[in-house]
């Protein structure tokens, strides 16, 4: 089987999501926040704005929009007498200024840094005594704030959030010690982790000038720089009601939510226009560019091998593409019954493992990857060899009725058991809102999964592969004098 | 989608063990099957996921001398081909009913992680009973694993928390089981066998050191004869070696592993408590307040909060069979090793001598009690639940009676489990990186002004302990 603590795919998190302290598990997860292709300014799907119900049934989200512009989404699940209450502000790293990239991270640390009403660092102990648990995180596309709770402690932290959405205080007595941390948070995440420094200079050869080519966390020489001042300016350009939405989980209906969030949020007052997203388009390596990144670290003795090919967001590709996009990973590389699992690792025993992803979350771009480690004293080149084989085997002789099924079967089980909890729910749903995705795609995901056609796949990797520009990355032990 | 996003949510925050809200709602069955198996079940019909955990006394301590790994390679290979099914077709099967089973083991338990769709139960089941009574370790999976296995021991190699953690054990448990790698080494992975495999799982897996539970769309009725379908075939008596107890020297000592990485992985520890001592809980408790509780901890407030000099830093207790520690980690640059240990040990013995105050002791108990639930919100966290609460042995009324063993605790309690924990010098610490050991940040460092104390509670501040 795929072994759990196996170094897999946990290290290319390191550069995309972070949060604003750390957990303690780590699971695998096959996310780099990479890229692909380009997108014209897409018209995000802001929550409220389909107005047809996302759908019948006692499990479907509600939406509606206050009448600052603040759209709402409620997530019943009535198992337990607790919420997730989050609330998700449609701007990112893609949208920092040049020269001071890090900004939206730094920010989500400082909102943790008081108001008027609350002092500093008491919003978190606010939560705790009241048996809540808080965190927040920061992507590309988005930041989001959220707490967990018992439901009647609800309208606490709808007041504490509202609260700080346009009443951040701060000074450099808070805000510096903070940027220390965050400078902290970079040495663990990216300049600690070889495998991170390496996809770092790969992101920047997939998307070029795009934003989704550097580091969410930003550039260490310009992290150091950022002042009070910045972080100040940006929050109240972007933290603003019409560019954010709550999204509230668990134990309650839209009819008992409508009152508080019209309360708490329908009072604060829009300070900015709404924010329309314009990034730079995303620079793919040209046609039949084959782009190498190569990285000599001291401290490794065992080498890695990473490709990334330009692939549409899941906005960009629509539900359609991107159901196919995901069939076609778990058919390639996504578990021991996959062709690379099968022909690298069983059949030529030239890898110990390898896997492939469909990476569609972000909005401008996406990206699907291959990884491969060899086996002890292995090289690079003959699982680069044998991918090249298996994916030029595929394009050929599409795939069979059989696997289709069984990846089918997979990817609609797994959506199945992710349902399963509360937050991950909350998460899916924002992630999408804040990505160009309706919720009514989430909800319906599972449909579009079965929905593939064996004709869908082999046009999906038609797509990806007949291009055949990637960037290629190469981790290796330091070169020997 | 749900998948992907959901992986990329669980990387960023996987620290939250939420939810649900067990108290009136949840009701924990004890179902002995026909055969006289028992479970542990809790009937949830809201999604149509049925998820089991399954834990064998016997982890990789028990592995034999000089088989070190034995359990780790046999986690990887139960899924790999059992009964008439070779590795391939196993797989394939199990797939095409979208069931999901997962072995792993640690210092004390080998535990199976399994879980499927409602309606593809009894195929789902049967498949992982043919994995856990007849699995077949054919050479190729066995070759396979192992090879995969020795890219990961190759790996942690070069891991800084993963080397940290192997100098912290030896440093600590010396040649006892519990300092030995659980992976094993190249060496020891090398020389495994099939026949080792198979009296692993005589051995190991057997119905008298198993416990079982089980949530989701599945009734007693239902659940009973399954159980004996599916562990039935299963010796009555496991065979365990003897594990001797030990007890982390009272003695500091600190070892230094030199890697090129600018940020120094430090990890902290020093003897601590079993869960079945009596003063398990109020040291619980202590600990929240000290490094557990994340931002409304002391050391957080320290040596993040105050001075910015680490993104981490916190404390747990790890209560084992045979051995029970008080640890904690940091990760902070190679300039502030020192000052950060130094902040910490302060912190250590300020509690030894102090306690905590009421304050402290009040917010501890509303966070500690008031999140309870947030540890029952999916099928997949109560099946968690329900098995460590057997392993434990805590009793099957432990989630009602568990809210009133923390509000119990009192400020003389936690003075005295902080002294019986913490008091004296005896810190074990192990650092991987660069270290400056000095407490004076290295020319040409600054700390950043720290701010001035406000008049916020503080929880954290020094003095306020009385």
């Amino acid at each position: 089987m795929l072994l759990s603590r196996e170094p897999r795919l946990h290290h290319l998190t390191a550069t995309a999501i972070l949060a604003v302290f750390l957990s303690t598990s780590v699971e695998a997860a096959p996310q780099a926040g990479l890229p692909s292709k380009p997108v014209a300014t897409l018209p995000t799907a802001e929550a409220g704005a389909d107005p047809r119900p996302v759908a019948e049934g006692p499990q479907a989200p509600e939406m509606f929009r206050l009448a600052n512009g603040m759209g709402v989404l409620v997530i019943p699940d009535h198992r337990a007498p607790v919420v997730t209450h989050m609330v998700w502000y449609r701007v990112g790293a893609a949208d920092e200024t040049p020269g001071r990239t890090g900004l939206a991270h730094f920010l989500e640390h400082l909102m943790f840094k008081g108001t008027a009403k609350v002092a500093p660092g008491e919003f978190s102990k606010t939560v705790a005594r009241n048996g809540g648990q808080d965190n927040a995180f920061t992507n590309y596309d988005f930041t989001a704030y959220y707490q967990a709770i018992a439901k009647d402690r609800l309208p606490l932290v709808m007041s504490m959030e509202a609260d700080r959405m346009t009443g951040l205080r701060l000074t450099d007595k808070e805000v510096l010690p903070e940027r220390d941390v965050v400078i902290e948070e970079l040495r663990m995440r990216i300049e600690n982790e070889p495998v991170a420094l390496l996809q770092s200079a790969m992101n920047a050869k997939l998307y070029g000038k795009h934003p989704y080519g550097r580091d969410v966390i930003g550039v260490k020489s310009e992290v150091e720089k950022l002042s009070t001042a910045d972080a100040l300016d940006f929050y109240r350009r972007f933290y603003t009601p019409n560019n954010a939405i709550l999204i509230v989980a668990g134990d309650i209906t839209g009819a008992e939510l409508k009152p508080l969030a019209e309360k708490y949020y329908g009072s604060v007052a829009d300070r900015a226009p709404t924010y329309v997203r314009k990034r730079p388009a995303v620079e793919w390596p040209k046609a039949q560019e084959q782009e190498r990144v190569t990285l000599h670290d001291p401290r490794v003795q065992e080498p890695t091998w990473l490709r990334f090919y330009p692939a549409p967001s899941q906005a960009g590709a629509g539900p359609r593409e991107a159901a196919a996009l995901d069939v076609l990973a778990e058919i390639l590389g996504g578990g021991t019954t996959s062709r690379l699992y099968q022909a690298l690792v069983v059949r030529d025993k030239v890898a110990s493992s390898v896997q492939s992803w469909y990476e569609g979350d972000n909005l401008d771009a996406g990206d699907f990857g291959l990884y491969a480690l060899p086996r002890l004293g292995g090289n690079l080149a003959d699982p680069e060899k044998a991918v090249g084989v298996e994916i030029a085997r595929l394009l050929k002789d599409g795939i069979t009725a059989e696997e289709l099924d069984r990846a089918k079967t997979q990817l609609v089980a797994s959506d199945v058991y992710a349902r399963d909890t509360q937050q991950t729910l909350a998460y899916t749903y924002g992630s999408a809102l804040m990505t160009g995705v309706s919720a009514r795609e989430v909800f319906e995901w599972p449909d579009y999964i079965r929905a593939v056609t064996a004709e869908d796949v082999l046009a999906a990797a038609h797509k990806i592969f007949d291009n055949a520009n990637t960037v290629t990355g190469e981790l290796l032990p330091e070169e020997k004098p | 989608m749900m998948r992907r996003r959901i992986l990329s949510f669980c990387a960023a925050l996987a620290a939250f063990a939420f939810i649900a809200a067990p108290a009136e709602a949840m009701q924990i069955e004890r179902v002995v099957s026909p055969g006289g198996i028992e479970a542990w079940l809790v009937e949830e019909t809201a999604v149509p996921v049925i998820v089991m955990n399954v834990s064998w006394e016997g982890g990789s301590a028990s592995d034999p001398k000089g088989k070190d790994g034995l359990a780790n390679l046999a986690s990887g290979l139960f899924d790999e081909g059992a009964g008439d099914l070779d590795s391939e077709t196993f797989q394939k099967k199990l797939a095409a009913t979208g069931a999901v089973m997962g072995f792993s083991e640690d210092r004390d338990y080998f535990e199976a992680d399994f879980k499927t769709l409602a309606d593809k139960r009894d195929e789902a089941f049967a498949l992982f009973g043919l994995a856990v009574t007849k699995p077949r370790f054919d050479p190729e999976a066995v070759e396979r694993i192992r090879a995969q296995i020795a890219t990961i021991i190759a790996r942690n190699m070069e891991d800084p928390g993963w080397i940290a953690a192997q100098g912290w054990y030896k440093a600590a448990y010396g040649n006892h089981p519990y300092a030995r790698p659980g992976d094993g080494t190249l060496k020891s992975l090398g020389g495994l066998t099939a026949a080792d495999l198979h009296a692993f799982t005589r051995n190991v897996l057997a119905r008298d050191n198993m416990k079982v539970a089980v949530v989701g769309p599945i009734t007693p009725a239902e659940l009973g004869p399954l159980l004996d379908k599916t562990f039935g075939a299963l010796p009555a008596h496991a065979h365990l070696p003897k594990i001797p107890e030990v007890k982390v020297p009272a003695k500091a000592k600190t070892v230094i592993e030199k890697r090129p990485f600018p940020q120094s992985v430090v990890i902290f520890g020093r003897q601590g408590l079993k869960r079945a001592d009596p003063d398990f809980v109020p040291a619980f408790v202590m600990n929240y307040v000290l490094g557990g509780g994340s931002f409304s901890s002391r050391l957080m407030e320290e040596v993040r909060e105050k001075r910015g000099l680490a993104y981490s830093v916190s404390s747990y207790l790890a209560p084992m069979r045979h051995g029970a520690l008080m640890m904690g980690e940091l990760g902070t640059k190679n300039a502030s090793v020192g000052l950060s240990l130094s902040l910490i040990r302060k912190e250590l013995s300020r509690m030894a001598e102090g306690g905590i105050s009421d304050k402290e002791l009040a917010d501890a108990k509303t966070y500690l009690t008031g999140s309870y639930p947030l540890r029952f919100n999916s099928n997949r966290k109560i099946a968690g639940e329900l098995l460590g609460i057997q392993t434990e042995n805590l009793g099957i009324d432990y989630v009602d009676r568990r809210n009133a063993m923390i509000e119990a605790v009192t400020k003389d309690d936690i003075a005295r489990v902080a002294k019986r924990l913490l008091a004296g010098d005896g810190l074990i610490v192990s650092i991987v990186g660069e270290p400056n050991m000095s407490e004076k940040l290295p020319e040409g460092t600054k700390l950043h002004p720290m701010p001035e104390p406000s008049g916020r509670p503080s929880e954290g501040a020094p003095g306020a302990s009385q």
